[in-house]
């Protein structure tokens, strides 16, 4: 069968390895992943509608929806900014800086949630001076959407900094050449060429932040209808042992993160053949 | 790429404007990043030294550390061979459904962990499709160390492979079809010529496989039952004792995961360091 | 003049790009900056637009300094080696960017984009993005691009160096008639010799930072300056050391000559016009060249090359021929010279 699906390569091994990877991905991911959906399609239709409209539920999604947005938004900006400075200009630390930005990446999401928690709750450092103004910051949705900036910062980077690094220097001369001043060279050239990779930037942070669980069910207090995300409501959901609900709003949630999922990888591949027909 | 940092008058933005977009991004990372590294060490050492240490001794503290490694232990050497099986495939071949394939590598990293949990549950739980079936046999996986090891792979299989991946793609298959040519059989290409030439990457995914193989917590949460001792990691510890208000022992051990993690990126900076000399060495020829 | 260049010097680190240049171009003149990798060429084509700022020297156009100007403020067109299109946008779109930004109306715009897609026989393509265009068009867009904001001056920094050889020749015969009808002062970089020399109508001549010579390809051509000018351009020979040749009695002293393979006739005695002019020589070697042979003839204690047509009998390896040559360009430390064959104008008295 493999030998009809690949062309002929001198180079050994195929058999080996795809058979090695097909079988490690069917039982860690396609096996299980069938599961959900299976249990899914036990519920009746109507089943399914009831549990999905429930008004707890929906809350959840939208306040999933909207601090993910946000924070994603919020980091789309401040991640070009913090690129940018890191690939064009010169200044002290900034190789530890640039080394830092991983940080989120590297660190285990209950560390960074105990931690946003401390700093944002009425006495914390920061939830002292917002409490003064009358803002909540920890056990809100504001505290939400900073846990889920500290999360998804370095996709954004990550994503926009090789774009930015690879840019050619030519490109630019000729924009000031034909008379384009700072901003209009940033405006017309160079920002339709990162675009792309900021969207997926922003899709990742996206798609990250409405799945995040660890650093979220800290900082969020979890409550019903105000600050409870939709991992933390499928978690309580196991928790008393409503196996039923559980799935069908984790299959719902599987299918928007499958969605983003193609939507970045249609970018990436748009980036792509622009790129490689050059 | 030529330097991008010393560009003429006119070719770059003013020094003020400099001055005031790196002042706007390192305050931003002052606050996102750096207050919260600060604030777990602050927190972990509030009671004192001796609490810290304490804490962090602690027999419970002591088998979460340990579970957590050999789930790592586990994990990561399966993940390394998934991911270097799945780089070689992908790279040294052509055939249909690559794309797919990569996208489904590239699914942990769309799927909540919550949800990753949640499909071991669904199979192995005791209400799960096999759970009678487990049961009639004594076989435990949710609440114990299978389901454990389980979920962290789910999660951080992608890790070694996505390093590979662009690496092998970037180096071409000349050299391992010139070995093949002279009559090299498949093990032999591998560790003279594939290895050799991808050992910085590989290294590189390994070290952050594994940083998220131990501080993975929401899918290790939902599969663990969260009994101590047994089934608890390092960071489903952490939450254990944060839940039950012993803040200063949570962030004790959570500092722990912060040195892993530090480490991690301190690795990671030498290694990219290293693998950009390789490539700039062999540009140089 | 329209462009002056005067003490131009510039460094980088520890390397001088360029030491102490002066030069001059008239209006309308197409010039080609010509010299090897690291002659400086390049850099001088950058400090001109004001990409680069020069450690010192003046740079004048039409009488007034120009070092301070920005790139923006002064009128220049510039094609980069690599075109350096802006890949999002359309081929109409890269080409109106100039005219965008001085913020001319969409009419004016229309109407002098259409002018010079058509006159860089880009008709059809305007709505395309630069991945679908091939590399010859590329180029004229990046040409149209730079003309589009009507520039007082062009610059091309080696514009076929990214071109198939086979396009090349084309495209050089085009861009030349081009910048002809349209009249502009050009400079055009390049380490082609021979585009250079078909191309512009005056050539500068760089070597390791500094100006050898400027002049026509002719001039360049047959009275070259130093000896750097005379191997660089054209084929040749070189003696070293020369002790003098049959009509080229009493060289100078400790020189060496550098000999085209064009002033080289190699033939039978009764082939040449004037044999006793001529050397004797051994066929060495007989290489076919398409156009005619090239042949490798051993005079004393040197080998010569010359070029022989197809219409004269085969010489095989080892004929005893005669070897006339025309001209010398003879050299050491302090001169330099072109020598024409002695022989060729004192004829052996004809004893009657």
């Amino acid at each position: 069968m493999f030998r009809t699906l690949k062309e002929r390569s001198i180079l050994p091994g195929f058999g080996l390895s795809m058979g090695f990877v097909l079988l490690y991905l069917g039982l860690i991911v396609l096996f299980p992943l069938t599961g959900i959906v299976l249990k899914t399609f036990e519920l009746t239709w109507g089943e399914f509608w009831q549990i999905f409209t429930n008004p707890r539920v929906l809350a959840a999604f939208k306040v999933s929806f909207m601090t993910s947005l946000i924070a994603a938004f919020v980091n789309a900006c401040f991640g070009l900014l913090v690129a940018w400075v890191l690939v064009r200009y010169r200044f002290v630390g900034k190789r530890w800086i640039d080394g830092l930005i991983d940080l989120p990446f590297a660190l285990p999401t209950a560390v960074a949630g105990i931690s946003l928690t401390a700093i944002y709750s009425q006495n914390g450092f920061i939830g002292g001076i917002l409490q003064s103004f009358g803002i909540k910051g920890a056990y809100s949705q504001l505290g939400i959407t900073i846990a889920l900036i500290f999360i998804g910062l370095p996709f954004v980077v990550r994503t926009v900094q090789p774009v930015l690094q690879e840019l050619e220097r030519e490109v630019e001369e000729a924009s000031a050449i034909l008379g384009a001043r700072r901003w209009g060279t940033f405006r017309s050239v160079i920002f339709p060429e990162i675009m792309p990779s900021l969207l997926t930037g922003f899709a990742l942070a996206f798609a990250r932040g409405i799945g995040e669980y660890g650093s979220v069910v800290f900082i969020s207090g979890n409550m019903p209808m105000k600050t409870e995300v939709v991992p933390l409501l499928i978690m309580t959901k196991l928790e008393q042992y409503d196996y039923a609900g559980a799935t069908a709003i984790a299959f719902v949630l599987l299918l928007v993160s499958f969605f983003l999922l193609f939507i970045i990888n249609y970018f990436q591949w748009r980036i792509s053949k622009r790129v490689s027909a050059m | 790429m030529s330097e991008n940092v010393d560009r003429q008058k006119h070719l770059s933005e003013g020094p003020w404007a400099k001055g005031i977009l790196i002042g706007i991004a390192l305050l931003f990372l002052l606050l996102i990043l750096v207050l919260p590294l600060f604030t777990v060490f602050m927190q972990a050492f509030r009671k004192g030294v001796e609490v810290y240490f304490a804490a962090i001794t602690q027999s419970d503290a002591r088998s979460a550390i340990k579970l957590t490694l050999i789930a790592a232990g586990i994990a990561v050497p399966l993940n390394l061979m998934f991911g270097f099986a799945a780089a070689w495939a992908i790279t040294r071949f052509r055939f249909k459904g690559k794309n797919l394939l990569i996208t489904l590598i590239d699914l942990p990293f769309a799927v909540s962990p919550v949800i990753a949990g949640l499909i071991f549950v669904l199979l192995f739980g005791a209400r799960g499709m096999f759970g009678p079936w487990l049961a009639d046999h004594d076989i435990k996986i949710i609440f114990a160390m299978p389901g454990i090891v389980l979920a962290t792979i789910f999660v951080t299989f992608p890790f070694v492979a996505r390093e590979l991946i662009p690496i092998m793609q970037n180096q071409g298959t000349l050299e391992e079809e010139a070995a093949a040519s002279m009559g090299a059989n498949g093990w032999t290409i591998l560790r003279r010529v594939t290895l050799p030439n991808i050992k910085w990457g590989l290294l590189y995914g390994v070290i952050l496989c594994n940083a998220r193989a131990m501080g993975e917590f929401g899918a290790v949460s939902v599969v663990s039952g969260h009994i101590r001792g047994e089934t608890n990691t390092l960071p489903l510890h952490v939450e254990i004792l944060y839940n039950e208000y012993q803040f200063a022992a949570s962030f004790a051990v959570a500092s722990l995961l912060v040195l892993l993690a530090l480490v991690t990126l301190l690795v990671k900076s030498i290694l990219e360091w290293k693998q950009k000399q390789v490539l700039s060495q062999g540009q140089g020829e | 003049m329209h462009v002056e260049v005067y003490g131009l010097s510039k460094r980088f680190g520890n390397f001088e790009a360029a030491k102490q240049i002066n030069f001059g171009i008239e209006q309308g003149k197409l010039i080609g900056l010509l010299g090897p990798s690291g002659s400086g060429k390049t850099t001088v084509l950058r400090m001109l637009s004001g990409l680069e700022h020069p450690d010192s020297g003046d740079i004048l156009f039409h009488g007034v300094r120009v070092n301070e100007q920005s790139p923006q403020a002064r009128g220049i067109g510039f094609v980069f080696q690599n075109y350096a299109l802006f890949r999002h946008m359309t081929v109409y779109d890269n080409i109106a960017f100039g005219l965008t930004v001085q913020r001319k109306s969409k009419v004016v715009i229309r109407e002098r984009v259409t002018e010079l897609i058509e006159l860089t026989g880009l008709k059809g393509m305007e709505k395309r993005l630069p991945h679908q265009l091939s590399g010859g068009q590329r180029q004229r867009v990046a040409f149209a691009r730079a003309l589009a904001p009507e520039p007082q001056l062009l610059l091309l920094d080696e514009p076929f160096a990214a071109i198939d050889a086979k396009v090349r020749k084309e495209l050089r015969a085009w861009l030349k008639e081009t910048i002809h009808r349209v009249g502009i002062t050009s400079i055009f970089v390049t380490h082609d010799q021979e585009e250079a020399v078909e191309v512009a109508d005056e050539i500068i001549i760089m070597n390791q930072g500094k100006v050898e010579q400027q002049g026509t390809p002719i001039e360049i051509y047959q009275n070259p300056h130093s000896a750097f000018v005379a191997s660089f351009v054209g084929e040749s020979t070189v003696l070293d050391p020369f002790a003098g040749l049959h009509g080229f009695e009493d060289p100078l002293p400790q020189s060496k000559a550098l000999i085209r393979p064009e002033y080289v006739e190699i033939g039978l005695e009764k082939e040449l016009a004037i044999p006793h002019a001529a050397e004797r020589g051994i066929v060495r070697d007989v290489q076919f060249r398409g156009a005619n042979w090239l042949v490798i003839v051993e005079v004393g204690t040197h080998l010569l090359s010359g070029y022989r047509s197809h219409e004269k009998p085969l010489l095989k390896l080892g004929d005893d021929v005669h070897v006339l040559i025309h001209r010398i360009y003879t050299f050491n430390e302090q001169q330099a010279e072109l020598r024409e064959n002695r022989l060729k104008f004192d004829p052996m008295p004809v004893y009657i």
